[in-house]
Formats: C-alpha cells, structure tokens, sequence
C-alpha cells in the first residue's frame, strides 16, 4: 500500500475512533448522568421541622 | 400534556444513545458505504465525506436532537405536535406528517430486506448455502440463490401454494418487532439496543480479525492480500485511467455521493431522531449525546465497515468481486466471499446475524414514532396502536413481497419514500429549526443542560451552510434521478401502484393529523400566532 493510502486510512480511522473514544469517556466519565437518565428528584416533601 | 397517560421516558443515558445510534447503523454501513468509498477516489472519497459529516450531518443531527427534546417538554413525541409547537402555524402540523410516513413505508421494505439476513445466517448455521464444487461457478450460483430466496424471478411469491422460506422468516421478523414495540421505550427499545449494540461490535471485530489474518491465501494471485484489500479500499485513486489520484475531488457527482451517504448513514430527515429525543427531560444533555450516536455510527461505518467488506471481497475475487451495489456486495458477492474463506460457515453466520441486529435496531425505530402519535394524537392505548400499525404495516409489506420480481416494488418505495421524502423533510426540518424557531434560540436551547459546549459557528452553519449544502444535493440528485423514475411511473404497472400506495397512507395519516390537530390546537399554540414560550433557562431549574 502507498503512503498516500495508509495516511488515509490512518487518518480516516484515527478520527472516528478518536472522536468515539473522546465522546464515550465523556458520557462514562460522570456516573451520575451514564446510568441514570434523569437526576433524583428533590421534591421538598416539607417534613423538615415538624 | 397531550394525554392523560404516563409518559414513557429513556431509563438510562446510555441506552438512549445506543438507541439512537442503533436507528442510524444499518445494512448501509456495512454495504454501501464500503463500496461507494472504493468507487470514487478510495482514500480521496474520505475528504467530502468528513466535509458533508461535519457541515451536514452533524449540524442536522443536533437540530433534530434540540426539536425532538423541545417537543417533548410540552408533552408531545410525534413529529406533527412537535412541528406545531415549534412552527406555531397549522400547516407545520401537516407537514409534520413526513415524520410519519417515511419511516413507516421504509419498514413496508426494509423489515423484508432484514428477514433475508435472517434467513441467511440461518441458512449458515444450518449449513444451508451450498454453491456447489466448482469455484468457477460460485458466482453465479450465489446470485441463483439469492434470486431463489427473495422470488427477485417472477412476482407472486407464494402463488404456488406453499409457505415460501423467505415469507417465513419475514413472519419471524415481524413479530419480533412489534414484541419490542408493544413492551414500549424502555423495556422493548432500549433493552434490546443495550445488549443489540455491544453484540454487534462484537460480530464485527470477530469478523475484522479474521478478514485481517487472512494473509494471501492462494499463493499463486500474490496480489490479492490484505494490504492489497486494504489498498483497494483506502489508496486514493484517480476515477479514470491517467487522471490524478485526486480528480474525485473535481467531481461534484463524487461530493453529491458522499452527502447522501452521510444523510442516509446517520438517518436524519426520517423523524427518527425527532421522535427518541422527544422522550428527554429538561436537564438532559443533547449535544454530548447527539455527537456520541453520529460517533458510534461512523465508528460501525468507517471502522468496521470500510476494514472488512472491499478487503475480504478483493482479497478473493480481486477487483472484479468489490462492484456491485448494496445487495450485490451483500447477498451475491459476500457469500462467494466465505466459501472461500477458512471457517467460513461460522464466519457467514457471525456477518449475517450482525447485519440482521443492525436492521432490526433501525427498524424498531421506524415504528416508534408512529405509536407514539396513535397515543398522543388518538388517545389509543398501546395495545390498539401496535394492532393498527401492525396492519398498516403488514399490508404494506405484502404489496412488496408479493411484487418481488426484480424487486421493483422494493425499489419504488425505497426511491419515493426512502430517497426524496428523507430529502423534502430535511430541509423542512432545516427551516424549521434555523428559520422559523431560530437558530439563536435553537442554539440557547440546546446549550441547556448540555455537557460540552456546541460551537458558535454551529448557528452560522445550520442557518446557511446546512440548508445551501442541502438543496444543492437534492437539486442535483433530483436533476439526475427523477426523470427517469417519473418515466417509469408513466409506464404504469407496480411503480406506479407503490406511489400509489405512499399517497392513500400519506391522505389517511394526514387525516388522522387533523383529527389530532383538533385536540392539540390549544397546546401546541399553532392556531394563535408567534408568542413567547416557556424559559426553560438554567436559573429556572
């Protein structure tokens, strides 16, 4: 294979999985928002001090 | 709120990217792209492709995400109440109805085409495809079969009385579908795309091992080995003989090819999208999670795809084995392709059920965005929505099915429904979001709860760049393609019959649109004219 197919296809293939790689640590990265949707709810039941 | 009824949501973030990238990764990037890279220019096609990902597909992908979340936070997920909650005209609502239609006529066809990668990694695993002894014939025996399995000879399949194998793995097919549908977003959708996803990455990277050891397997063709593949695949070359290895690049047909397939690959302007991202909350992030799906897809595509499918068939048919288009590559050639190769059987099986798990976690986002509108719109339970999507559905399917002959039927609504329509609701969606919503808004919006900062060039990009790059395709395609699919429909016969077809579903969706419509009115504003909508700014949270 030439230098100009390998440049491609490294290149090519370096920026997908690069971006791929960089996006799925940034989802994994924060446990919170990976594994649950929706953060819990904080509904003020009023309990407090009675 | 449209309905009175719970609202189905995402239970994980993970599983709604999955989800999304699940709709996007399809038989295409496995098949079409391969070859359409090797045909114009190998490494030089990678150079309109990355322009049309970053200007076209990318920036549509987040506009469809924005809409999609805005919709959902009045409570609706079918693209016609989220049309009209974001273009405050009734018209909108109407013409939301692509987001129907496109994605319930490409089911008609596509569930068919998945049912045939069903059939042939069960016909793998039974050891079932047997092209013969002689390797010269190989070839032409694969299309035989082929030919055989899908009736592509003569229409009327079933005709003759029995209960043909394809017509039961696509019965198989079917039902499996709408099983995942009836258990609903997260139990059906997002359950199966959780483990459907990693599996497939898994059947690919088996495949992709065994495509890269499989050194020059006949000594006496030096040439054709795996950098030989690769090289076919990835070197750029010129599209005639004696031209610069870069002259694709001079070629606007090359740049239109590498548009569509982006367009296609990520499956934006189908009302997918729109209808995934409805079922987001406030705080959800879209940015982050729309660029990991457009990631995961192109990973499947240039990764996988672009590494396996050209290489093993140069490897052994040479340069001859790599035309063909996504149903030659994929059904005549691949076949000949692991007869040839050590342990093919088992790897024919591993290639053909990935394909299918790629087919059916698109598929199953065809149907969504149908049920949620009979619930939403029709107030019909979940039960009675599955039934009347499952007719519409099947009728449909058995009109291609049944006019199999050269799989003209297919073809017909794979061009009307699957090609132009993608392209109208598009670039309505384009207009919709930069024009009539506003792109500033659009982009403050999408900035809520967002975990990475979408660049400020984005408004600039999805306001001009986007819309001008998008009609440019379309014109083009349509001066080069519609004509000659215009004439057919002159000619009568099945062309005209499935046009047919996607205009009496198109007229019954858009009545029950209005029906609908007469129940959303209030909510959705669209009879009252502009006003200001509700701040969903951070300080709000």
């Amino acid at each position: 294979m030439s230098p100009g197919g390998w440049i491609f296809m490294l290149a090519s293939n370096g920026f997908v999985l690069g971006l791929l790689v960089f996006c799925f640590f940034k989802v994994l990265a924060k446990p919170r928002t990976a594994g649950r949707l929706h953060a819990p709810s904080t509904t003020d039941t009023g309990d407090e001090g009675t | 709120m449209a309905s009175k009824r719970p609202r189905e949501a995402w239970a994980s973030r993970l599983g709604v990217i999955l989800a999304v990238a699940g709709s996007a990764v399809g038989l295409g990037n496995f098949l079409r792209f391969p070859g359409l890279a090797a045909g114009n220019g190998g490494g030089a096609f990678m150079i309109p492709y990355f322009c049309a990902l970053l200007l076209l597909g990318i920036p549509i992908c987040w506009a469809e995400w924005s809409m999609g979340k805005y919709g959902g936070l009045f409570g609706f997920n079918s693209c016609p109440a989220i049309f009209g909650v974001l273009g405050r005209r009734p018209i909108w609502r109407y013409l939301g109805v692509l987001g129907l239609l496109i994605p319930v006529v490409i089911y008609m066809y596509y569930v068919y085409i998945e049912s045939w990668c069903l059939g042939y990694a069960f016909s793998y695993l039974m050891g079932e495809i047997n092209l013969g002894e002689d390797p010269t014939k190989w070839a032409e025996e694969s299309k035989k079969f082929f030919a055989d399995f899908v009736g592509s000879d003569q229409d009327g399949l079933m005709l003759d009385g029995k209960l043909h194998v394809s017509v039961v793995f696509w019965l198989i097919t079917f039902a499996v579908n709408f099983f995942f549908i009836y258990r609903g977003l997260s139990k059906g959708i997002e359950k199966f795309c959780t483990w459907a996803m990693p599996a497939m990455a898994i059947c690919a990277l088996i495949v992709l091992v065994r495509v890269l050891t499989l050194g020059t397997p006949d000594p006496s063709l030096p040439d054709q080995n795996v950098l030989g593949g690769l090289a076919y695949m990835w070197e750029p070359k010129p599209l005639k003989p004696g031209d610069s290895v870069f002259s694709a690049l001079a070629d606007p047909e090359v740049w239109m090819k590498a548009a569509g397939q982006i367009f296609f690959s990520l499956s934006v302007g189908f009302g997918v999208i729109i209808n995934y991202a409805s079922y987001l909350k406030r705080r959800d992030d879209v940015v982050l999670s729309g660029l990991t799906a457009s990631a995961t897809n192109e990973f499947f595509e240039v990764c996988l795809g672009g590494l396996i499918t050209i290489p093993a068939a140069f490897i052994f048919l040479g340069a001859a084995g790599t035309v063909g288009g996504t149903f030659g590559l994929g059904f005549n050639t691949l076949p000949v392709v692991f007869l040839h190769m050590p342990g093919g059987a088992f790897f024919g099986f591993i290639w053909f059920f990935m394909l299918f798990l790629a087919a059916i976690t698109s598929s199953l986002s065809m149907l969504q965005p149908a049920i949620a509108f009979f619930e939403e719109g029709l107030d019909l339970g979940r039960r009675a929505s599955v039934a009347i999507l499952g007719m519409i559905t099947g009728l449909g399917s058995l009109f291609v099915i049944f006019y199999s002959k050269g799989l003209v039927a297919l073809d017909t609504l794979d061009f009307w429904a699957g090609t132009a329509l993608i392209y109208v609701l598009a670039t309505l969606q384009v207009i919709l979001y930069a024009w009539v919503f506003g792109a500033e808004k659009g982009h403050r919006f999408a900035q809520q709860g967002a975990e990475m900062r979408l660049p400020r060039i984005f408004t600039f990009v999805i306001r001009y760049i986007t819309p001008t790059y998008l009609l440019v395709v379309f014109g083009m395609w349509a001066y080069k393609s519609l004509p000659g699919y215009v004439e057919q429909l002159g000619e009568g016969g099945v062309p005209l019959l499935g046009v047919l077809l996607i205009g009496v579903i198109a007229i019954f969706l858009l009545i029950l649109v209005h029906i609908a419509g007469m129940r959303w009115g209030a909510e959705t504003r669209d009879t009252s004219g502009p006003e200001e909508l509700p701040d969903f700014s951070e300080e709000k949270q």
